[in-house]
């Protein structure tokens, strides 16, 4: 699909995103300072695939809103395909997330009231597409994950894969260039999960870059190239997947997903 | 844009069904109450005037007693006499005067009640002066329906007034030539009146003033003196001429007449007064209400803001800007305040058709409601300007939630 296609003009392998040093310090209360994110450098390459790994409390939701211009470091530069986006206003912010990041999240995140149709198209509206656009665009991408037959209906009579898939193509309405799903599948079984998974995947293999949140580590090494594991907000380890690393087997994925059944 | 923000408020407001409606419950009273009352105020205007029955505006009116509305000089405690009249008459500038007499009469109909009894009833008749009858016609503006107009010379002939006649009451389908038996004396219908939309002489009984005395004795007394006046642009010095002339003759204070001089100007003033204020006591009331209605939309809406805080954190993170959000918010208020009006202008002209309806029904006057467009719109694109006013507050707050917490909802 044509839509995929990383835009020409950037080579694959070239940073997008780029953590350079970064903290994130909140204060709570009298003097007490929460270190969510306590210098950390992360880089991310065109047509990448990168989970950043954690326990809670770790700072990879912090990271993740970072790395997604939701928010602004304390400290430290955020380089979004070469802008320094540390120190944008808010509304420079919104705008270029709604250009460049996609977001799919845990809970799916679509709007109730609005139907499957128009939840892909909001993210349009907010770059000033015309509604006749917007439309043509969404069910094309409706159909791209294979749900063009539900365009009318609302998020509630959709099943939770049929949501996250939704929440996929939104993802894709403004073409951006950076994928960042959120635990993508934490709420979802293991079969939906890794059709939700194949998705992501797919889209990878056709030149977006996808930055992955999650706390689960065989997800993490089964689908990512580059995985940023973090603990007490700072990078503990970086690994990276060999060229040519296969794939998990089907057996084994069943068996991960059991097991995080058992320890809940 | 404007339109996507329009489609979504709407959609907005469609899911929260029963709570918006709710909302725009104090808009919709207000602007209803507004509209009807303005629409119904002009018709009470008109019927009020239209029952003074005058279409000579250089007229004086001079009753015994006090200004009162009821039936002209019926109130009189020291009534109007033939010698006030002749005072009157040598008052500068007052070209001529008529007498008018209202009596209340017995009437037999010609026809039976259908149990065979003969029903007596009750009727006002009014007394045609003998001289300048021209004058009192030009005064009543008084046209046939059919038959004509009582002569001088007549005696034991009436005119009768369109209700009585073609109206649902006890004498309908009386016609020309039927008898009537008014204070057991027997008279004949010479005349049915065109209908006035005056409950006065629409169920009148016209008749000479000499048949009506001899009916009634009134003798010298006097009902209503009317007065025509040579230049009418003196209309102010004249009034005030006759009540010094009046004051002299009837041995009265200043401040204590017991009679009334009137110009149509200042009657329809005395009662457009009354209606004006009752006017502006209905609008306190709907302004009341849309000041509550639109308190009732800033708190809708700042419960909306809350409950959609993690709507507010998607919008932000697929690109949402802060404009957006407050645009959103502020439309979807504005639209709460809209749909109030545009419902409440809908109940308002219906409550002032059926208003009009029945001062018709009642008062047998033709008046349509007075739908004053002008004031409609503005009351539409006021009730929206209220709307978005009490939502700009909620939206702001909307628009500055950081994406980050609001999504975490």
């Amino acid at each position: 699909m044509l839509l995929f296609l990383v835009s020409m003009k950037k080579g694959v392998g070239e940073v997008i995103i780029e953590l350079r040093d970064v903290f994130k310090h909140y204060k709570m209360g009298e003097g007490i300072i929460v270190k969510a994110v306590d210098g950390v450098s992360i880089h991310v390459r065109s047509g990448d695939f990168v989970a950043i790994m954690g326990p809670s409390g770790s700072g990879k939701s912090t990271s993740m809103n970072l790395v997604g211009s939701l928010d602004v470091p304390t400290k430290g530069n955020i380089f979004l395909d070469g802008i320094d986006i540390s120190h944008l206003s808010e509304s420079d912010l919104a705008q270029i997330r709604g250009k460049k990041i996609g977001f799919i999240f845990q809970s799916f995140n679509l709007i109730p009231n609005l139907t499957t149709l128009e939840n892909v198209a909001l993210p349009m509206m907010f770059q000033g597409v015309v509604s006749e656009d917007r439309n043509k665009k969404a069910m094309e991408l409706l159909k791209l994950v294979e749900l063009d037959n539900r365009a009318d209906h609302y998020p509630g009579q959709l099943s939770g894969g049929q949501r996250q898939r939704v929440a996929i193509a939104r993802s894709l309405a403004n073409d951006p260039e950076v994928i960042l799903a959120d635990e993508p599948t934490g709420n979802l079984d293991s079969k939906t999960g890794k059709i939700v998974m194949d998705f992501l995947e797919k889209m990878n293999k056709e030149g977006k870059t996808i930055i992955m949140v999650t706390h689960d580590p065989d997800l993490a090494q089964e689908y990512a190239n580059t995985v940023y594991w973090l603990k007490d907000g700072k990078v503990e380890r970086i690994t990276k997947k060999k060229k040519g690393q296969k794939k998990l087997s089907e057996r084994e994925l069943e068996r991960i997903a059991l097991d995080k059944k058992g320890k809940k | 844009m404007i339109s996507d923000y329009f489609g979504l408020a709407f959609k907005n407001l469609r899911h929260r069904g029963i709570r918006s409606w709710l909302t725009l419950i104090g808009i919709l009273i207000g602007v209803a109450a507004v509209v009807s009352l303005i629409g119904l105020g002009n018709g009470l205007k008109a019927a009020v005037n239209s029952q003074f029955g005058v279409s000579a505006t250089e007229l004086i009116s001079v009753e015994a007693g006090g200004l009162d509305y009821g039936m002209p000089g019926s109130g009189a405690v020291n009534p109007l006499t033939i010698k006030d009249m002749e005072v009157i008459e040598r008052v500068n500038n007052v070209d001529l005067v008529v007498r008018r007499n209202f009596e209340t009469v017995k009437v037999e109909p010609k026809s039976k009640t259908s149990s065979g009894v003969t029903a007596i009833y009750y009727a006002s008749a009014i007394s045609i002066p003998k001289e300048n009858r021209n004058f009192f016609n030009e005064i009543l503006d008084l046209e046939m329906y059919s038959g004509s107009f009582l002569d001088k010379s007549d005696t034991g002939k009436v005119l009768i007034g369109y209700e009585r006649s073609l109206g649902n009451n006890y004498l309908r389908d009386t016609k020309v030539g039927d008898k009537l038996i008014i204070n057991d004396k027997q008279f004949i219908v010479k005349g049915i009146l065109e209908k006035k939309g005056s409950f006065t002489l629409d169920y009148s009984i016209l008749m000479n003033e000499d048949d009506l005395d001899d009916l009634t004795d009134f003798g010298e007394d006097i009902d209503t003196i009317q007065v025509k006046m040579k230049d009418k642009d003196l209309m102010d010095k004249t009034k005030s001429d006759i009540e010094s002339a009046l004051r002299k003759s009837r041995n009265v204070k200043v401040g204590e007449e017991d009679f009334t001089v009137s110009t149509p100007a200042s009657e329809q003033k005395t009662v457009n007064s009354v209606l004006n204020g009752i006017q502006i006591f209905i609008l306190i009331i709907a302004s009341v209400s849309v000041f509550i209605g639109a308190v009732g939309i800033i708190n809708t809406m700042t419960t909306s803001v809350l409950e959609r805080r993690r709507e507010i954190g998607i919008m932000k993170s697929i690109g949402a800007r802060n404009s957006n959000i407050f645009y959103q918010f502020f439309v979807e208020a504005g639209l709460l305040g809209l749909v109030g009006g545009i419902v409440g202008a809908i109940i308002g002209t219906l409550m002032s058709v059926i208003g009009i309806l029945a001062i018709n029904a009642y008062l047998g006057a033709e008046l349509s409601p007075s739908i004053d467009f002008i004031l409609v719109s503005a009351s539409l694109a006021g009730s929206f300007i209220i709307g978005a006013v009490a939502g700009i507050i909620p939206a702001m707050s909307a628009a500055k939630q950081n994406p980050v917490d609001a999504l975490r909802g």
